[in-house]
């Protein structure tokens, strides 16, 4: 549920309340597939995204470049909110048949909370599928059957941190954790902020457990089977357990900024931007925030896996882009299959250069980066480039994620709960979410 | 109801339509069964059916697509959900710290503001005001002035040299934060019924006082006090169902937060229902129902068994 963006908490309210009211009316749910009119006539379709300034910037970019492809659909864009608000709203609306035709939402576990083979179009049979990248279709995939195409691109979860502090200071990007709180300490010591926490938006909590399990997979490949199928669990395996300790660590050492409990993510990304904080555990998307509000400092982010024990293993922990969907309850299944079409084609990938820039590889085959990409997001390629040099998230791995997991991280980052005990409050979590989803071995 | 046989009520039935009005007792209502029947069936689809929806629904696993029963697995669940216990008892700070504030300030405020005091009108209408405010706008402004570092309250305090706490950042403060905050807005409610109250105490009373040489205080411990005993019933009645169940302040101020350090019920139950386990959120709304029953009921029982005299 690392969802990327800010909450609105009214708005919370008034989808909880929406909710409550629909779903008194929503026992009969969505059953009838769309009868796609024939594309000639002149349609109007529907797309849902999160209110993000990133992805309205996105979705209006794609809106007006397919206008001139397909002049005679008219797609209008509706905004939702983000987080685990938009979450509920996403399923109210599938569960009462009032998705709007096409929807942008998390590729998956998010994805696979969604009852896909009840809900959703499947769009195994798509132009679009073939040139996808294989990896992504797994993350949209449920039963052997494709239901989303990408929307954005891969990024990372890693430590964003600012290179002309690291080069005033004289430090080298950190190859293992103790490197990583050794370039700490001299940072502190030379009067900056060591690590920017940002526990006002709690999903920013989340990173050195999330961002860290490309070194759990290193050391133990077989740990997200296991993880699924009730046998590995957080609190009782060392390895795993790194990523609460580490944020028990950089609290304890006092490596954090001293307003770390009211600090927002747009506070975070300044200090980083403006050299005042130097180390940032974050997802890569938030460099564009720093491009379009901060466009001179833009050069000086960096991108750095997060570190684990073994220096010769330096792997990014990746996210998969989201995805756009159909649902079964639309009337304009054939424009809405256009439209998701010309999103995951090398137009589409044009399109959203254009509006959002470059923010980092693409998965449809075809979209090539320019050779003048950002600095992180050369940072990131190579990453990307070198066998085994990158390993997808969890949630991509696996279909649960515990919803619990920015509470358990805000606590265990600001000192309240000991790093074990939030370990084992997680487990706990994820064994709701299991049952939840009716997982077997649970 | 089933067990009578039908061919024993025909009989009946016929007799009681050749003779309706002889065997009815008390007043004969003017309106045909029709006028009733409306207002129950709107009554019986908007508040008892949801009502009982939502006890079936707490025994199921419930994603809004499908519902599993499982009997009382979410009830068992929700007692062992790992920051219940804590919500459990903020939510019990929570409610008698604002409800026994609410009292004594209100009861404070509204004795000052019956009195013969300069611009009493206006002063009755500032001290209403913040009831009338939006809980979510109050909830967000109050956050922003409690900033630790660049909020208005701390600023204040640091020029006359005193540094204030992280309020709503510090898990000590976290709670009582908001629930000053809930005071603040919330005081003008129990003002307005004491004023009620005290305005209500025959003047007699306090001429009476006056002749037997009794002072402010003594009209105050002696006369107010008890006799603005029903204001006093409501206020606390009031107060602590709404401290029992508050939530949109705490949502707007903390989230439950930081980590679960001012959870109460509601933002528990809240937590659930945004996650996803809509059973399990249930199972915990039919709980608080419970809960708020079990101690309001005794409670209003208790307060107002003096009344009658």
């Amino acid at each position: 549920m690392l969802s990327l963006k800010t909450k609105r908490s009214i708005l919370a309210v008034a989808a909880g309340v929406s909710a409550v009211a629909l779903a008194l009316t929503g026992c009969s749910s969505g059953g009838g597939t769309g009868t796609g009119a024939s594309a000639t006539s002149k349609q109007t379709i529907s797309f849902l995204i999160d209110n993000s300034d990133a992805n309205v910037k996105l979705a209006k970019g794609l809106i007006a470049d397919y206008a001139k492809i397909a002049p005679k659909v008219t797609v209008k864009l509706e905004t939702r909110p983000a987080g685990s608000d938009g979450d509920n709203l996403i399923k109210t609306r599938l569960s009462t048949g009032t998705m709007n035709d096409v929807f942008f939402y998390n590729s998956g576990s998010l994805f696979q909370a969604l009852a896909p083979e009840k809900n959703l179009v499947d769009l195994t049979n798509q132009p679009f599928v073939a040139n996808t990248d294989p990896g992504f279709k797994t993350v949209v995939t449920s039963n052997n059957k494709v239901y989303g195409a990408p929307a954005g691109t891969a990024m990372g979860g890693a430590i964003l941190y600012n290179k002309k502090v690291y080069a005033d200071l004289g430090l080298t990007v950190p190859k293992t954790w103790d490197d990583f709180i050794a370039n700490s300490q001299k940072i502190k010591a030379a009067g900056k902020i060591p690590i920017i926490q940002t526990y006002k938006d709690t999903w920013t909590s989340q990173l050195f457990v999330l961002g860290d399990f490309a070194n759990v997979t290193a050391a133990e490949p077989n740990w997200a089977k296991d993880y699924t199928a009730n046998k590995a669990k957080y609190a009782t395996d060392p390895i795993a357990a790194a990523g609460f300790n580490h944020l028990e660590q950089v609290h304890s050492l006092g490596l954090l900024n001293k307003d770390f409990g009211s600090a927002t993510f747009d506070q975070g990304l300044k200090m980083l931007a403006t050299g005042q904080g130097v180390q940032y555990p974050m997802l890569t998307f938030a460099v564009s925030t720093i491009i379009a509000n901060y466009p001179d400092n833009a050069k000086d982010i960096g991108v750095f896996a997060i570190p684990g024990t073994d220096a010769s293993k330096n792997i990014l922990t990746t996210w998969e882009p989201a995805a756009v969907y159909i649902p079964k309850t639309t009337k304009h299944l054939a424009a809405a299959e256009g439209f998701v079409n010309f999103i995951a084609s090398t137009k589409g990938c044009d399109s959203q250069t254009k509006s959002s820039g470059i923010t980092g590889p693409y998965l449809v085959k075809g979209c090539d980066l320019p050779a003048d990409v950002p600095t992180y997001v050369a940072d990131m390629l190579p990453y990307f480039q070198a066998a085994g040099g990158t390993s997808p998230a969890l949630e991509f791995v696996s279909p649960i994620k515990g919803p619990s997991l920015e509470q358990i991280t805000v606590a265990v980052g600001s000192g309240i709960t000991p790093a074990a005990k939030g370990a084992a409050q997680y487990d706990n979590d994820v064994k709701k979410q299991a049952q939840q989803l009716g997982i077997s071995g649970w | 109801m089933a067990t009578i046989p039908a061919t024993a009520l025909a009989p009946k039935r016929a007799t009681s339509a050749d003779r309706p009005p002889k065997k009815r007792k008390g007043i004969k209502s003017p309106y045909s069964m029709w006028f009733y029947l409306i207002p129950a069936i709107i009554y019986v689809v908007l508040f008892i059916a949801p009502t009982f929806a939502s006890f079936f629904y707490s025994l199921t696993r419930w994603n809004l697509f499908t519902a599993q029963f499982i009997g009382f697995g979410n009830f068992v669940e929700f007692f062992q959900e790992q920051n219940l216990t804590q919500g459990l008892i903020n939510t019990g700070i929570y409610a008698v710290v604002t409800s026994g504030l609410k009292v004594v300030l209100g009861m404070l405020i509204g004795v000052v503001l019956t009195s013969q005091i300069i611009a009493r009108g206006y002063l009755r209408s500032v001290v209403f005001f913040p009831v009338l405010v939006s809980t979510i706008g109050v909830g967000i402004t109050f956050a922003v002035l409690m900033n630790p570092t660049s909020g208005l309250i701390n600023k204040s305090l640091a020029l006359v040299g005193i540094q204030g706490p992280a309020w709503l950042t510090d898990p000590a403060w976290a709670l009582l934060s908001v629930a000053f905050v809930d005071v603040w807005k919330g005081v003008g409610l129990a003002t307005v019924i004491y004023i009620a109250g005290i305005v209500s105490i025959p003047v007699e009373y306090f001429e009476a006082a006056k002749m037997d040489g009794a002072g402010p205080f003594k009209n105050f411990t002696q006369i107010i006090l008890p006799l603005a005993r029903p204001a006093t019933v409501t206020v606390i009645i009031l107060s602590l169902i709404g401290g029992l169940r508050s939530f949109d302040l705490i949502w707007a101020m903390t989230r439950g937060g930081p980590g679960f350090t001012s959870d109460v019920i509601a933002s528990v139950i809240y937590k659930q229902y945004q996650a996803g386990f809509y059973g399990l959120s249930t199972a915990g709304n039919v709980i608080l129902f419970l809960l708020v029953t079990v101690i309001v009921m005794p409670l209003s029982w208790f307060l107002n068994r003096k009344e009658v005299y």
